[in-house]
C-alpha cells in the first residue's frame, strides 16, 4: 500500500497525557513519609556521640518528603511518556531492540538469585556458579570460541577487556605493538576503547561496497598494527564477505582479530566468529540476548576468546574441583580485573533464561527471522528510500535520505515525523559513511503486521515530503514536548533541580 | 564575504597578521557545517602551538571539532568573551568571534595558506 | 513475505554467505523450554545458594530492604523496556526520573553535578582518576590503602594505559583511618588526585577535611569514595571533596552476586565539562514548557570517538530508578531513620566483641578474634545458618586476625547475640 496515511487512519499513536508533572522536588511537603521501619531491636544511639559531631550530619537538604501514594503516581505519569519495546517497534540499527521476556525478570528475582552476596563461602554459592558456567557454555558454543569471561558490565566495558587482552597476548610474545585498526563504518565505542586502552586508532576506508577493503588493508597491516576491530555483518547490515581473508592477512603479520558482537543477531546458530578467524570478540546481551534496555542500562558485555588468549582473562574464573565450583585466583598471566566481583550476575541470569527458553533450534530460527523481517523491510521500502549499498542485507538495512534531500527533507526530519505515526525514530546519521544515513533494524519480535504499519508509515512520509517539506520538517507534531531545545541545553548547563 | 586580508587553511581557519601576531578564527563555512555553537575550548595563554596541529575545539550540539593552528607561535591573547557567549562563532565567525591571537614564530608560515579566493574555489571544489 | 521479498526459503536469505563461514550443525543447545521449566531450574539452583540467610557481609555490597514499590514501578513496561533517551520527545519519562536521581545525588553527596550513573564504584574510580587528570593536566594518582580492595585492583586495571602512575599510602594501624603523615610526604606536584573512601573498606569515616586541605596545598583534586550509600543518610557528606565517586547499591538494588549495581560520580560545578557518561539536561520545548534531553554528549564516545571523555555508553538507568525511587520511597527524614538503625545495630555488637581500630565508624567494623581460628568460627555460623563476617587475611595480611563485619537495618539482635557468643 503506497499511499499517504491520514491522521485518522494512523493506527498506533498512543496520546500522550499532557499534565505538566512536578518534579518529586516539586509536591514535597515536609513531615510527608512513604516508609515505615521496624522498630530497632537494639537501643538507638546518638550520632553526634559515636560519630563524632563533626562528622554527624543534620539533614539533607532538599531532600524530597512524599508518600507513597504521591511516589506511585509520579513515576506511573512519568512512565506513560516513554515509548518502550512493549508499546511497539523500534527500528534502532545494531541496537537489537527485541522483546524482553518476562520470564527473564521472574528468573532473575529467585530469592537465590537475587540475594547471595559475592563474598560469601563457594559452598555456599554453588546455584550462582552453576548458572555462569552454564552461560559460559553456551556463548562459547554460540561463537566457536573456546573461553568466556561474563567479568564486563556491557559492550564498550567488554571493548576494553577484549583490547587488553589482545595487549597481554602480544606483550607476551616480546611486542604489545602501537596501532589499532578501525573502519570507517564502526560505531563511536571502537575508537574510543583503543584509546582507553593505550592504543592509536588508524582509520580504515570501506570499499565501494561497504566492507573492509582487503587490499587497502593489507598495506595498512604492519609491525605496528596490534589487531582490527571488526564487526560482522558490519553496520550497514552486511556480511563481509573476505572476512576470512581478513583474518589471514591480520594473522600473517602476527595481529589479532577483534569482532564487535553488536550485530550478533545475524549469526546466531548460522555462523560462528571462531570459524572465521576472530580470535577475541564481545557480546551484548542487552541486544542478542534479550535482557532489557531499561532506559539505558545495565548491560553485559560477555568477552569470548579463542585458547591463545584464555591465559590472559581476567581473575578468577570457575573452576570444577570434583563436583564442587571454586573461583581460581592463581592465575598469573590474567589481565587485571575490569570491574569488582564477578560481573552482572542478575542479567547473566536473564540471559540464560532467554537461551533456555528458545534452545538450539530456537536460537537459529530467530536469527533467521530477523533476517526474514529486514529483508522484508528492505523490500517494501526500495522504491522509495535510497538503499544505501546494493548488497545482501542481513539483520538490518540502510537506507540514505539522497531522494528526499533533493525536496529539502533529511534523515533527521524523517525520523521526526515518523514518531508522529507511533514510531520510535530508526537509527539517524550512523553509520558516517552514508551520507543522511536511515538505518533499520527490526529484529524477530516483530510480526508481518507491525512492520506494514512501519512501512506504511515510512511511505506516507515520502509522500508527505513530496507534498508539504514544511509540515513535515516542523515534526513530530503529536508529542507532549517539541522542538527540545538541546542548543540551550548545552550552552548553559541545568544538570539539578535547586530549590 | 571572505575579508581579502586573510589567509586560510583548507581545515576552515582563518588567520589575520598584524604587527608579527596573528589572530585565528574559524570560517562562516565551518560555523555553517557546525551548526549551534554551544560551547569553545579556548587554548591556554602562553601555550606553544604548531601549524597544522590540534590547539582549540568548538562544540556544538552534534560535534566537537578540533580547530587546527593556522600558525606556529605562542599564544598571547584568548577570547574570553566566547566562553559566555560561544554563539558569537555562529553570529560573527571573521571578527567578534576570534579565538585567539598568535606571535608568529615563523612568519613564512603564511605563504603556505590560502589566499581569498583560493579558499573560494576550495570551498567551490569541495 | 517470503514472496514479497523475492525467495523461497529462508535459508535463501543467507545463501549468500561463504560456505566456509556457515555452521551447518545444531547448537549444543537443549530445546527450548517451558516458563515452568525455567523456573523450577532457577529455584532448584537458587537453594544452593544461601539467598537470605542471616549474613553478617557487607565490603562493598549491602543488604537493605527494598521497599516493594521499587520493583513495582520498574516493572513497568514503560521503564524496563526502552531504550536510552537520544529521542527526547520519546523519552521524557526516562529523562525526568534522571534528572531527580541526578538532583538526589547531589543532595547526598554536597557536589554541584552528579552523572546518570555509572557501571558501578569499581569503574568509577578510574573514571573519577582520569577526570582529575584532565582536568589538572597533571598524570600521577594516590590512592588510600583502606580504599575497597578490588576498586584498587581496577585502578590499576585501567591506569596502566592511560600513563597514570599509582601509588599508594597508609592507614593509621591504631584508628584504621588515613595516614595523614604517609600521604604528605607521597604528594608530589604531579599528583592529579588523592582518592580516599569514606566510610572506608573498613568502616571507618575518614577526616575529609584535612585530606582536602592537604591535596588543595599541592593543586591536587581530592577524589572521595563510598561504597555504603546509606551513611549519607546520617554522616556528614565529603563537601570538600572536588570528585565523588561510589556505589547506590544499598538503595534498593539486590546484591546478586555481585551485580548489576549503579556507580555514581558527582563533581564541583567547575568541573562539569570533564564528567564521563550521560547527562540529562533541563530545557525548555518550543512552546516554552520545560523539558529534559541528554546533553554535553559531545564529550561521549559516539560523537568524540578517540578523543571521548570515556568509551562508556551504558548507563544503568533502570538500576539508577530502582535507587531513585527508593530514595523518593524514604525521603528525608527516612533515610536518616534507616541510617540511625544500622548505626545503633553495628554499635550494639561492636561492644560486644574486640575492635581492631578505634576511628568513629558507620555500619561495618573489623573484630579482632586474636589467636582464634576465623574459618571455623565462620563455620561454627554457618551451621547455625549465619553467614560470618570476611575474614581480611584474604585482602590486608597484616591484619589476619580481622573480621569485618557488617550490621544493617536487617539484621536481628538474636543473630547479633549468636555471633558475639562465638566471636568474643
Amino acid at each position: 500500500m503506497s499511499e499517504r496515511i491520514k491522521p485518522e487512519g494512523i493506527k498506533k499513536v498512543r496520546q500522550q497525557p499532557s499534565q505538566n508533572e512536578d518534579l518529586l522536588f516539586e509536591i514535597s511537603s515536609p513531615g510527608k513519609a512513604g516508609y515505615q521501619l521496624p522498630p530497632l531491636d537494639v537501643p538507638s544511639v546518638d550520632p553526634k556521640a559515636v560519630l563524632g559531631a563533626g562528622n554527624s550530619r543534620d539533614a539533607i537538604d532538599d531532600f524530597p518528603e512524599v508518600s507513597e501514594v504521591d511516589v506511585i503516581r509520579h513515576f506511573t505519569r512519568l512512565s506513560t511518556w516513554n515509548y518502550a519495546i512493549d508499546l511497539g517497534l523500534y527500528p534502532l540499527g545494531s541496537c537489537t531492540m527485541k522483546y524482553n521476556p518476562r520470564i527473564n525478570e521472574a528468573a532473575a528475582r529467585v530469592d537465590g538469585m537475587a540475594w547471595p552476596h559475592p563474598y560469601q563461602p563457594d559452598a555456599l554459592s554453588q546455584g550462582a556458579m552453576e548458572v555462569m558456567a552454564e552461560l559460559e557454555r553456551c556463548l562459547n558454543a554460540i561463537t566457536g570460541m573456546d573461553a568466556v569471561t561474563l567479568q564486563p558490565a556491557a559492550g564498550a566495558h567488554g571493548e576494553f577487556a577484549g583490547i587488553l587482552l589482545i595487549r597481554a597476548y602480544l606483550e607476551s610474545r616480546g611486542n604489545p605493538r602501537k596501532k589499532i585498526l578501525i573502519p570507517d563504518s564502526a560505531h563511536g565505542t571502537n575508537p574510543a576503547t583503543a584509546h582507553m586502552a593505550g592504543y592509536k586508532v588508524e582509520n580504515i576506508a570501506s570499499n565501494a561496497r561497504g566492507m573492509v577493503d582487503t587490499e587497502i588493508l593489507a598495506k595498512a597491516v604492519d609491525d605496528d598494527v596490534a589487531a582490527l576491530m571488526v564487526t560482522n555483518p558490519n553496520t550497514l547490515g552486511v556480511f563481509e564477505e573476505h572476512i576470512a581473508d581478513v583474518a589471514k592477512i591480520l594473522h600473517d603479520k602476527g595481529a589479532l582479530l577483534y569482532m564487535d558482537g553488536a550485530n550478533m543477531n545475524a549469526l546466531v546458530g548460522i555462523s560462528r566468529p571462531g570459524d572465521f578467524g576472530v580470535d577475541v570478540m564481545h557480546l551484548n546481551l542487552h541486544k542478542t540476548f534479550s535482557t532489557p534496555h531499561g532506559g539505558g542500562g545495565p548491560g553485559g558485555g560477555p568477552v569470548a576468546v579463542k585458547k591463545i588468549l584464555e591465559p590472559f582473562l581476567p581473575a578468577p574464573r570457575l573452576k570444577k574441583v570434583g563436583d564442587k565450583w571454586e573461583w581460581n585466583y592463581d592465575l598469573p598471566s590474567a589481565v587485571g580485573r575490569v570491574r569488582a566481583f564477578y560481573g552482572n550476575f542478575g542479567v547473566l541470569v536473564r540471559a540464560l533464561a532467554y537461551i533456555m527458553a528458545h534452545g538450539g533450534d530456537g536460537l537459529k530460527r530467530a536469527t533467521l527471522d530477523a533476517v526474514l523481517n529486514a529483508n522484508y523491510l528492505r523490500k517494501r521500502l526500495e522504491k522509495h528510500y535510497q538503499i544505501a549499498y546494493n548488497e545482501p542485507s542481513m539483520h538490518e538495512c540502510v537506507f540514505s535520505d539522497d531522494i528526499q534531500k533533493k525536496l529539502g527533507a533529511d534523515t533527521g526530519n524523517i525520523a521526526k515525523r515518523l514518531i508522529d505515526y507511533g514510531f520510535h525514530p530508526y537509527t539517524v546519521s550512523f553509520p558516517l559513511i552514508v551520507h543522511g544515513a536511515l538505518m533499520i533494524e527490526p529484529t524477530e519480535t516483530e510480526s508481518k503486521r507491525e512492520l506494514d504499519l512501519f512501512a506504511d508509515a515510512l511511505i506516507s512520509i515520502s509522500l508527505e515530503i513530496e507534498e508539504n517539506v514544511e509540515f513535515v520538517k516542523q515534526a513530530p507534531h503529536s508529542t507532549r514536548t517539541s522542538k527540545v531545545d538541546e542548543v540551550g541545553a548545552a550552552r548553559k548547563p541545568i544538570v539539578r533541580w535547586r530549590r | 564575504m571572505y575579508p581579502d586580508n586573510y589567509r586560510y587553511t583548507k581545515e576552515h581557519e582563518w588567520v589575520h597578521v598584524e604587527e608579527g601576531a596573528g589572530t585565528v578564527g574559524i570560517t562562516d563555512h565551518a560555523q555553517h557545517e557546525l551548526g549551534d555553537i554551544v560551547f569553545v575550548e579556548l587554548p591556554k595563554l602562553g601555550a606553544m602551538v604548531e601549524q597544522g596541529k590540534q590547539f582549540a575545539v568548538v562544540e556544538s550540539v552534534k560535534a566537537a571539532s578540533d580547530i587546527y593552528a593556522p600558525v606556529s607561535g605562542e599564544v598571547i591573547a584568548i577570547n574570553d568573551a566566547l566562553t559566555n557567549a560561544p554563539e558569537t562563532l555562529n553570529s560573527d565567525p571573521h571578527v567578534a568571534g576570534w579565538i585567539a591571537k598568535i606571535k608568529l614564530s615563523t612568519p613564512a608560515e603564511i605563504d603556505r595558506l590560502l589566499t581569498p579566493s583560493d579558499y573560494q574555489t576550495y570551498l567551490g571544489a569541495e | 513475505m517470503l514472496d514479497t521479498i523475492g525467495v523461497s526459503s529462508l535459508e535463501d536469505l543467507v545463501a549468500h554467505l561463504p560456505a566456509a563461514v556457515r555452521y551447518n550443525d545444531r547448537l549444543p543447545i537443549p530445546d527450548g523450554k517451558s516458563e515452568y521449566e525455567i523456573m523450577d531450574y532457577f529455584l532448584k539452583l537458587g537453594e544452593t545458594n544461601a539467598g537470605l540467610q542471616a549474613s553478617f557481609l557487607g565490603a562493598g555490597v549491602y543488604r537493605h530492604y527494598r521497599p516493594v514499590m521499587v520493583d513495582t514501578i520498574v516493572s513497568r513496561g514503560e521503564f524496563l523496556t526502552s531504550y536510552t533517551p537520544y529521542q527526547a520527545e520519546m523519552a521524557q519519562g526516562t529523562l525526568t526520573a534522571i534528572f531527580e536521581f541526578q538532583t538526589m545525588v547531589c543532595q547526598l553527596t554536597g557536589m554541584d553535578v552528579a552523572n546518570a550513573s555509572m557501571y558501578d564504584a569499581s569503574t568509577a574510580v578510574p573514571e573519577a582518576a582520569m577526570m582529575a587528570m584532565r582536568a589538572t593536566g597533571r598524570s600521577s594518582v594516590l590512592v588510600a590503602r583502606s580504599v575497597h580492595p578490588e576498586y584498587r585492583e581496577v585502578l590499576g586495571t585501567y591506569a596502566k594505559f592511560q600513563g597514570m602512575p599509582v601509588q599508594e599510602f597508609s592507614f593509621h594501624a591504631e584508628s584504621g583511618q588515613v595516614d595523614f603523615d604517609d600521604l604528605a610526604k607521597k604528594i608530589t606536584s604531579d599528583t592529579a588526585a588523592v582518592i580516599v573512601q569514606s566510610p572506608n573498606f573498613f568502616g571507618i569515616v575518614e577526616n575529609v577535611k584535612q585530606a582536602a586541605a592537604l591535596a588543595h596545598e599541592k593543586g591536587a583534586l581530592l577524589v572521595v569514595i563510598f561504597s555504603e550509600a546509606v551513611a549519607m543518610g546520617i554522616v556528614e557528606p565529603p563537601r570538600d571533596a572536588d570528585i565523588v565517586a561510589g556505589e547506590l547499591q544499598s538503595f534498593a538494588i539486590s546484591p546478586s552476586y555481585g551485580g548489576p549495581f549503579a556507580g555514581i560520580i558527582a563533581c564541583k560545578e567547575k568541573f562539569i565539562r570533564q564528567i564521563p557518561g550521560r547527562l540529562v539536561g533541563e530545557a525548555k520545548d518550543k512552546d516554552g514548557r520545560r523539558a529534559f534531553c541528554l546533553t554535553l554528549a559531545t564529550r561521549e564516545q559516539h560523537i568524540r570517538r578517540e578523543k571521548a571523555t570515556s568509551n562508556i555508553c551504558t548507563n544503568q538507568a533502570l538500576i539508577a530508578l530502582m535507587a531513585t525511587v527508593f530514595m523518593s520511597v524514604y525521603g528525608k527524614e527516612g533515610l536518616r531513620e534507616l541510617a540511625t538503625q544500622n548505626l545503633s545495630k553495628a554499635h550494639y555488637l561492636s561492644a560486644k566483641l574486640k575492635k581492631r581500630f578505634t576511628g568513629p565508624f558507620f555500619n561495618e567494623f573489623v573484630a579482632d578474634v586474636g589467636a582464634k581460628d576465623v574459618a571455623e568460627m565462620n563455620r561454627a555460623l554457618e551451621a547455625k545458618k549465619i553467614i560470618g563476617g570476611l575474614p581480611l587475611a584474604r585482602f590486608y595480611p597484616e591484619l589476619k586476625t580481622g573480621v569485618l563485619l557488617c550490621c544493617t537495618e536487617m539484621t536481628k539482635r538474636e543473630d547479633m547475640d549468636t555471633v558475639a557468643g562465638v566471636m568474643a
